[in-house]
C-alpha cells in the first residue's frame, strides 16, 4: 500500500473547505475549554512542573520501577506478560484468547493496541473484537482508523455517523440526532457488553508502589467490560509508570483538564486485584520505547500521557486532519513518536508543523515538543530522508544566507522580476503560490532603505 | 534472553542519570473558602443533579418513590447490613433500573466521589444500573485530588473509582450526550451535620 506524504494527504483533506473550517474551529473550541480549566487552578504552572520532574525522574529509574510494579502486581493476582514488540503483544493476547476458547471480545480505547495493529491481527486469525468507544465504534464499522488519539471520530460529521449507523445498525436514515444515534449504539453495544467473555482496556497510570494500576473513561465502557467479562488484559507501553500512588492527585489532575477542558473523567478506575474467579493480564510493551529512551534529544517524549492538548493546539493538525499524519498517534507528538518507530516512513512528520511552539506550551508534562520537531529534521537530512528537490533547495538557500553579496544581488534580482514579471513566480509550479497571493515585492531592501535613513 | 530481561536491560542501559522526585509544596494547591458549593458546582456541571438541603428527607423520599415503581432497585446505603450481590452475573444485572450507594469521600474541584469496592458490593453495579445515586457526607469533601488520596485507601480493596457524573460522550461532532455507556443518570444526596 502506498502512504501519502502528510502534505498530500492534507492537500486530499482541505478540499472540502467548510468541513474544514468546521475540523478547524471545533478543535480551537476544545482548546479554549482546555484554557478555561487552566485558568480555574493557579498551581497550574506547578502542577507541570511536578508532573514534569515525576516523568523524569521515573524515566530515570524505569527498569527498577518496572519491576516493582511486576512484583507487587503478581502479589496481587495479576498475570504479567513481557512484549519486545508489537508482534509479541499481539500474539501473547491472542493465545490468552486461543487458550480460553474465547469469542466474545470487548475493547475499550487503547491506543497502544491501535500501534500494534491488534485488531488486523486478531481478524486475520479469525477473531473480532469490538471496539466500544463511541469514537472507535464508529470509525471500526466504517474500517477506518481513529484521527485523533482523544477523539476518534472527530473527521466525521453527524451525517457520516447517521449513514453508517443506518448501514450497520438499521438507525432511519437521515436522523442526524446525536443524541438519538449515541443512544442507538448504547442499546446495541449494551448486549454486547453482558455477552462479553473477554475484555481489553489500555492503562493511563501504573503504580509501581503498589502494583495497581489506573484506566479513565467518560463513557464507562471500559468499566462495562471489565466487570462483565472473565478475563481482563490490560495492555500498557513501559513509560505508563509512575513511582507512587500520590502522584496520581498531580496526573489526574492534568489530564482531563488538558484533553477536554473538564476537570476530571468520569471514571477513574483503580485496578488492583481481579475480583473473585476473574483473570487479570497486564502486558508491558516496549515496541521501541527503550530506544527512544536511549536518544537523549528524544527520550522526553515518553512523558507523554496522550491529552492531545498538543493535537487541539496546533495549526496544522487542525487544518490537516488526523489522517494525514498515516500513524496511530497524529499531531504534534506523533510526530516525534514516529520517526523513532521507522524514520524513513515517517520523514515528512517533523516537517508538518510551523515550529510555532504552542505544543510545548500546553504539554502538561513540558515535552519540547517544537524543538524535538526540528531536532527531528536534523536527524532526517542527515539520513538522507528528504527529497532531492527539497535537499537541493535548502542548500541552494544556505549558500545564498551565508554570502552577503550574493544574498544581496539575489535580493535585488528577486524583488525586479517580482514586479517586472509576476507571472514568473505567480504560478502553479510555485508551491508558496498555491491557495496564497505572493507578497508586493518592495523597492528596495530594508538594509538599502536603513542606510538611506540613516546618512539623512 | 527472555522478553522482560531484554526489555529490561535495554531500558536499564539506555535511561538517563538518575533525577530526584520533586518536593511538592503542597500547600500551593487551592484551598475553597466554600468546598461543598464548589462540589456541588462541579458536579452539576458534569450533568448530575444534587440535593443539599434537607437531603436526608428528600433520599427518603426519593427511594420510597423508587421502590413503589416495581423497578429493579438495588440499596447498598446500609453497608455491610445491606444485601450481598457479589454473585450476580452481568445478564442478571443487565435489568437494573436504580442502584443507591455511599461514597467515602468527595473532591470539591471536579465533583468526583471515590467508591470502593465494599461499597459497591459487586463491581458491575456503579456501571451498569441506569440511574444511580450517591450519597456523600458533607465532612467527607475535601479541596483537591492531593488531599483524596491523602485520605483514601485505594488498595484496601481489589478495585476502586472515582465517579464524577453520569457517563457522557461528545464523539458526535463534539455534542454532548449524557448516557454513553455507564448510568445515565446520577443524583447526588449531600448530607449534612445536621439534616
Amino acid at each position: 500500500m502506498i502512504v501519502k506524504q502528510h502534505a498530500e494527504a492534507a492537500q486530499e483533506f482541505i478540499k472540502d473547505e467548510a468541513r474544514t473550517d468546521w475540523h478547524d474551529e471545533t478543535l480551537w473550541f476544545v482548546r479554549h475549554k482546555r484554557d478555561k480549566a487552566v485558568n480555574t487552578l493557579p498551581e497550574w504552572e506547578s502542577l507541570r512542573e511536578w508532573a514534569s520532574q515525576i516523568k523524569n525522574h521515573t524515566l530515570s529509574n524505569l527498569d527498577h520501577y518496572l519491576k516493582n510494579f511486576e512484583e507487587r502486581a503478581i502479589s496481587n493476582g495479576i498475570i504479567v506478560h513481557w512484549a519486545s514488540d508489537a508482534e509479541e503483544h499481539n500474539r501473547i493476547i491472542h493465545k490468552i484468547i486461543a487458550d480460553n476458547k474465547i469469542d466474545k471480545i470487548v475493547k475499550s480505547k487503547s491506543m497502544l493496541t491501535e500501534e500494534c495493529h491488534l485488531n488486523d491481527y486478531l481478524k486475520s486469525r479469525g477473531v473480532k473484537i469490538l471496539d466500544t468507544d463511541l469514537g472507535e465504534y464508529i470509525v471500526q464499522l466504517r474500517e477506518e482508523s481513529p484521527s485523533h488519539i482523544v477523539l476518534p471520530a472527530i473527521h466525521l460529521k453527524r451525517q457520516d455517523v447517521s449513514a453508517t449507523f443506518h448501514e450497520h445498525l438499521k438507525t432511519e436514515e437521515g436522523n442526524f440526532d446525536p443524541q438519538y444515534l449515541a443512544s442507538t449504539a448504547r442499546h446495541h453495544l449494551r448486549e454486547r457488553f453482558v455477552e462479553s467473555e473477554l475484555a481489553i482496556t489500555g492503562v493511563n497510570f501504573a503504580i509501581a508502589e503498589t502494583g495497581s494500576f489506573v484506566v479513565c473513561t467518560n463513557e464507562g465502557n471500559a468499566d462495562m467490560g471489565v466487570h462483565a467479562a472473565d478475563i481482563h488484559i490490560a495492555c500498557m507501553g513501559i513509560e505508563k509508570l509512575i513511582p507512587k500512588t500520590e502522584h496520581l492527585g498531580v496526573f489526574l489532575r492534568l489530564l482531563a483538564r488538558s484533553a477536554t477542558g473538564q476537570p476530571i473523567t468520569t471514571y477513574s478506575s483503580h485496578f488492583n486485584k481481579p475480583r473473585q474467579g476473574q483473570q487479570m493480564h497486564v502486558v508491558i510493551v516496549d515496541n521501541g520505547r527503550s530506544r527512544q529512551l536511549g536518544r537523549p534529544d528524544f527520550r522526553n517524549s515518553l512523558k507523554c500521557i496522550r491529552c492531545a492538548a498538543c493535537f487541539n493546539t496546533c495549526p496544522v493538525y487542525r487544518r490537516s486532519g488526523g489522517h494525514s499524519y498515516h500513524s496511530t498517534v497524529a499531531g504534534p507528538i506523533g510526530s516525534i513518536l514516529n520517526p523513532n518507530l521507522d524514520m524513513k516512513a515517517n520523514s515528512d512528520l517533523p516537517f508538518a508543523s510551523t515550529l510555532c511552539g504552542s505544543c510545548t506550551n500546553v504539554c502538561p508534562v513540558k515535552i519540547d515538543i517544537h524543538d524535538q520537531l526540528w531536532k527531528w529534521r536534523q536527524q532526517i537530512v542527515a539520513n538522507g530522508y528528504v527529497t532531492s528537490g527539497k535537499k537541493a533547495g535548502m542548500n541552494g538557500m544556505a549558500w545564498v544566507l551565508s554570502n552577503p553579496k550574493l544574498y544581496r544581488l539575489s535580493g535585488t534580482i528577486v524583488r525586479w522580476v517580482m514586479r517586472k514579471f509576476p507571472l514568473v513566480v505567480n504560478n502553479r509550479l510555485n508551491v508558496w503560490y498555491k491557495q496564497r497571493e505572493m507578497p508586493a515585492a518592495p523597492e528596495k531592501s530594508f538594509r538599502d532603505w536603513f542606510k538611506e535613513n540613516q546618512e539623512t | 534472553m527472555s522478553s522482560r530481561e531484554l526489555i529490561l536491560k535495554a531500558v536499564a542501559e539506555n535511561k538517563p542519570d538518575l533525577t530526584a522526585l520533586p518536593e511538592m509544596d503542597l500547600s500551593l494547591t487551592i484551598r475553597y473558602a466554600n468546598k461543598i458549593e464548589q462540589f456541588i458546582d462541579k458536579l452539576k456541571s458534569a450533568g448530575a443533579t444534587t440535593c443539599h438541603q434537607d437531603s436526608k428527607l428528600v433520599l427518603q423520599n426519593d427511594l420510597t418513590e423508587v421502590k413503589a415503581q416495581g423497578k429493579f432497585i438495588i440499596d447498598l446505603l446500609d453497608i455491610p447490613h445491606s444485601k450481598d450481590w457479589g454473585d450476580l452475573h452481568a445478564s442478571q444485572l443487565e435489568s437494573l433500573d436504580t442502584c443507591y450507594l455511599r461514597a467515602e469521600l468527595g473532591v470539591a474541584e471536579n465533583g468526583a466521589m471515590w467508591i470502593s469496592e465494599k461499597q459497591m458490593s459487586n463491581r458491575l453495579i456503579p456501571f451498569i444500573c441506569q440511574h444511580l445515586v450517591i450519597v456523600i457526607n458533607e465532612e467527607n469533601i475535601v479541596n483537591t485530588m492531593h488531599e483524596a488520596y491523602q485520605r483514601i485507601e485505594t488498595t484496601a480493596d481489589g478495585f476502586g473509582v472515582f465517579i464524577a457524573g453520569p457517563s457522557k460522550t461528545a464523539d458526535i461532532e463534539q455534542n454532548l450526550v449524557i448516557g454513553a455507556h455507564g448510568s445515565r443518570s446520577l443524583r447526588v444526596y449531600v448530607m449534612g451535620a445536621v439534616s
